[in-house]
């Protein structure tokens, strides 16, 4: 898709950010607000004298309708000014902002980016100092093994006329346990030692696992044939040495139902299937007789040079993100923070009944999207156990951006949303005022 | 007859120096090891104070103290809580369930003789 074209898409954001009617912004450039549509739709290419005026009326250079800022920048400089509410940051003017400094606005993405890094990394010390049993443990054992020394030391040092028996008593109890203390320690220095070295890697064993799955590219040519399982142990060791063992956990999990969803759909099948063309999820579903679920598995750890982009967001009843394989033109949340509007939320209370739906992400740069998703349930409900259901939303890029079918427009999550009277909202926007 | 001090901690050498210490000023103290049956042997020893520590096998501190607060018997008996972890959230547990002070390892004996005395009941 061209530059110019795209410029529509920026132009309607812009209008509806400032709560402007198309007619109104359709007069003010001069234009009828039917070639106004057309130009919003990126059906009509703009330039000139037009370019100028739209870009008058809605208070922006005319280079940031027609060229625009990067989405990551933008979506960065908003996290930004939405953790610091404080500074009341002039979020309407973000991309004014990111096109005329970007040097600058590049900077302060980048700083706080950093900033939230550093937090996280204090969180997960924090989070791993109180909850991790074996540091807790090892903790507890040297500062009771030091409380025992100091008092023993106290006593021999502070008891006037102590008696011999009870010198030689507490003599051979510091004894004992500094060398409890001296093992204690060194245990402790080689469980600090086996931990990630630096405060920037100590992530969540999720972070842990996608960081991971992208240094891959989704795809392991290696479990492609391992019905014996051997590849994964290969791929285990090898997560090791980058990841803590809750990720590796996870990952073998992941790995497993990889080999799996390879048997039940063979490398050699889908060139076929890419050969023949036309191949739908719910084709391959009928024909291979897996499940939905199954099937898009398949088709996110295929390599993107065979099936094309695809993506994938799995999350549990609670909304936590289980796996993430983001989309070009399409953000996903790293936490279960995502927009209460996207279909993986609808199916979680209507299992095993799919749903399509086309969606456009707001905000710039966003492509239309064809978004599939199913949920399933792992785990029956019974009279004492709750069901446990997994959900989950393939993302394929929109094969008909021009066509009739409309697109429900969507968020990432409601602080950076400026979709105005939405009803899922969950918090203000620092885009707009509305609740 | 002097009043007694049960020690409810698995160290058997912080049990030893704190019996020293309080044993020395004039307290008749009684100890013990485990979390298993911690509470039956409060109810048979019926202290005047309990030193009790929040990590011991069997069933820590928070557990026992919250049977014993249940308990009409020894509702009332002060008890002090010996932690390894300083936290705030170990604080406010030990708070909720019933502890009438909190003390971090390490400590220093004259800080627990302090202790004791002033919530020894008169």
């Amino acid at each position: 898709m061209s530059v110019k074209l795209m410029a529509g898409t920026r132009i309607r954001e812009r209008r509806l950010l400032l709560g402007m009617k198309q007619s109104d912004l359709a007069r003010l450039a001069g234009v009828s607000a039917s070639y106004l549509n057309l130009i919003e739709h990126n059906r009509r290419r703009i330039g000139g004298k037009t370019l100028l005026k739209l870009a008058e009326a809605l208070e922006v250079e005319p280079t940031l309708l027609s060229d625009g800022v990067g989405r990551r920048l933008v979506d960065g400089l908003h996290g930004a000014a939405g953790r610091h509410k404080e500074f009341s940051a002039e979020v309407e003017r973000v991309e004014e902002f990111a096109a005329r400094f970007p040097g600058w606005a590049e900077l302060l993405n980048r700083l706080s980016h950093e900033r939230e890094e550093l937090i996280q990394t204090v969180t997960s010390l924090t989070d791993r100092m109180a909850h991790d049993p074996q540091l807790a443990g090892s903790l507890h054992e040297v500062i009771s093994t030091v409380t025992a020394i100091h008092s023993a030391a106290s006593i021999l040092v502070e008891t006037k006329e102590l008696e011999p028996e009870w010198q030689g008593r507490f003599h051979r109890n510091i004894n004992e346990d500094s060398q409890r203390l001296a093992e204690g320690a060194e245990a402790l220095v080689r469980y600090l030692e086996g931990a990630p070295e630096t405060g920037r890697d100590i992530r969540s064993p999720y972070d842990e696992m996608h960081a991971f799955l992208e240094k891959r590219g989704y795809h392991f040519p290696e479990l492609e044939n391992d019905s014996e399982g051997g590849d994964v142990a290969a791929l285990l060791d090898d997560a090791r040495t980058v990841c803590s063992p809750g990720s590796v956990i996870l990952l073998q999990d992941l790995l497993m139902t990889y080999v799996a969803d390879a048997q039940a759909l063979p490398m050699s099948d889908v060139e076929q299937l890419i050969s023949q063309g036309a191949w739908t999820p719910e084709r391959i579903a009928t024909t291979y007789k897996m499940t939905l679920p199954q099937v898009f598995r398949r088709l996110a750890m295929l390599p993107t040079d065979l099936v094309g982009p695809v993506g994938l967001l799995v999350s549990d009843v609670t909304g936590a993100v289980l796996f993430r394989k983001p989309l070009d033109g399409f953000s996903l949340p790293r936490s279960g923070d995502g927009c209460a509007l996207w279909p993986i939320y609808q199916v979680l209370s209507a299992p095993q009944t799919p749903v399509s739906v086309t969606l456009r992400q707001i905000g710039m740069d966003s492509e239309r999207v064809q978004a599939l998703a199913v949920s399933e349930q792992i785990e029956p409900a019974s009279f004492s156990t709750a069901a446990v259901t997994k959900a989950y939303m393939l993302l394929l890029p929109d094969m008909d951006p021009g066509g009739a079918q409309t697109a429900r427009d969507v968020g990432l999550n409601c602080s950076i949303c400026g979709i105005s009277q939405c009803k899922a909202r969950r918090e203000p926007s620092i885009l707009t005022k509305a609740f | 007859m002097s009043k007694q001090v049960l020690v409810i901690e698995d160290e058997q050498n912080i049990i030893e120096a704190i019996s020293f210490i309080l044993a020395r000023d004039g307290w008749d103290v009684k100890t013990h090891s485990n979390g298993h049956d911690a509470v039956d042997v409060v109810r048979v020893r019926n202290p005047d104070l309990i030193i009790l520590d929040v990590m011991l096998p069997g069933k820590s501190g928070f557990d026992i103290l919250s049977e014993l607060r249940q308990d009409a018997q020894m509702a009332h008996t002060p008890v002090l809580m010996l932690t390894a972890r300083g936290q705030k959230k170990d604080r406010e547990m030990a708070e909720r369930a019933g502890a009438n002070k909190f003390m971090t390892k390490p400590f220093s004996n004259a800080e627990v003789l302090e202790t004791v005395r002033a919530m020894m009941p008169s």
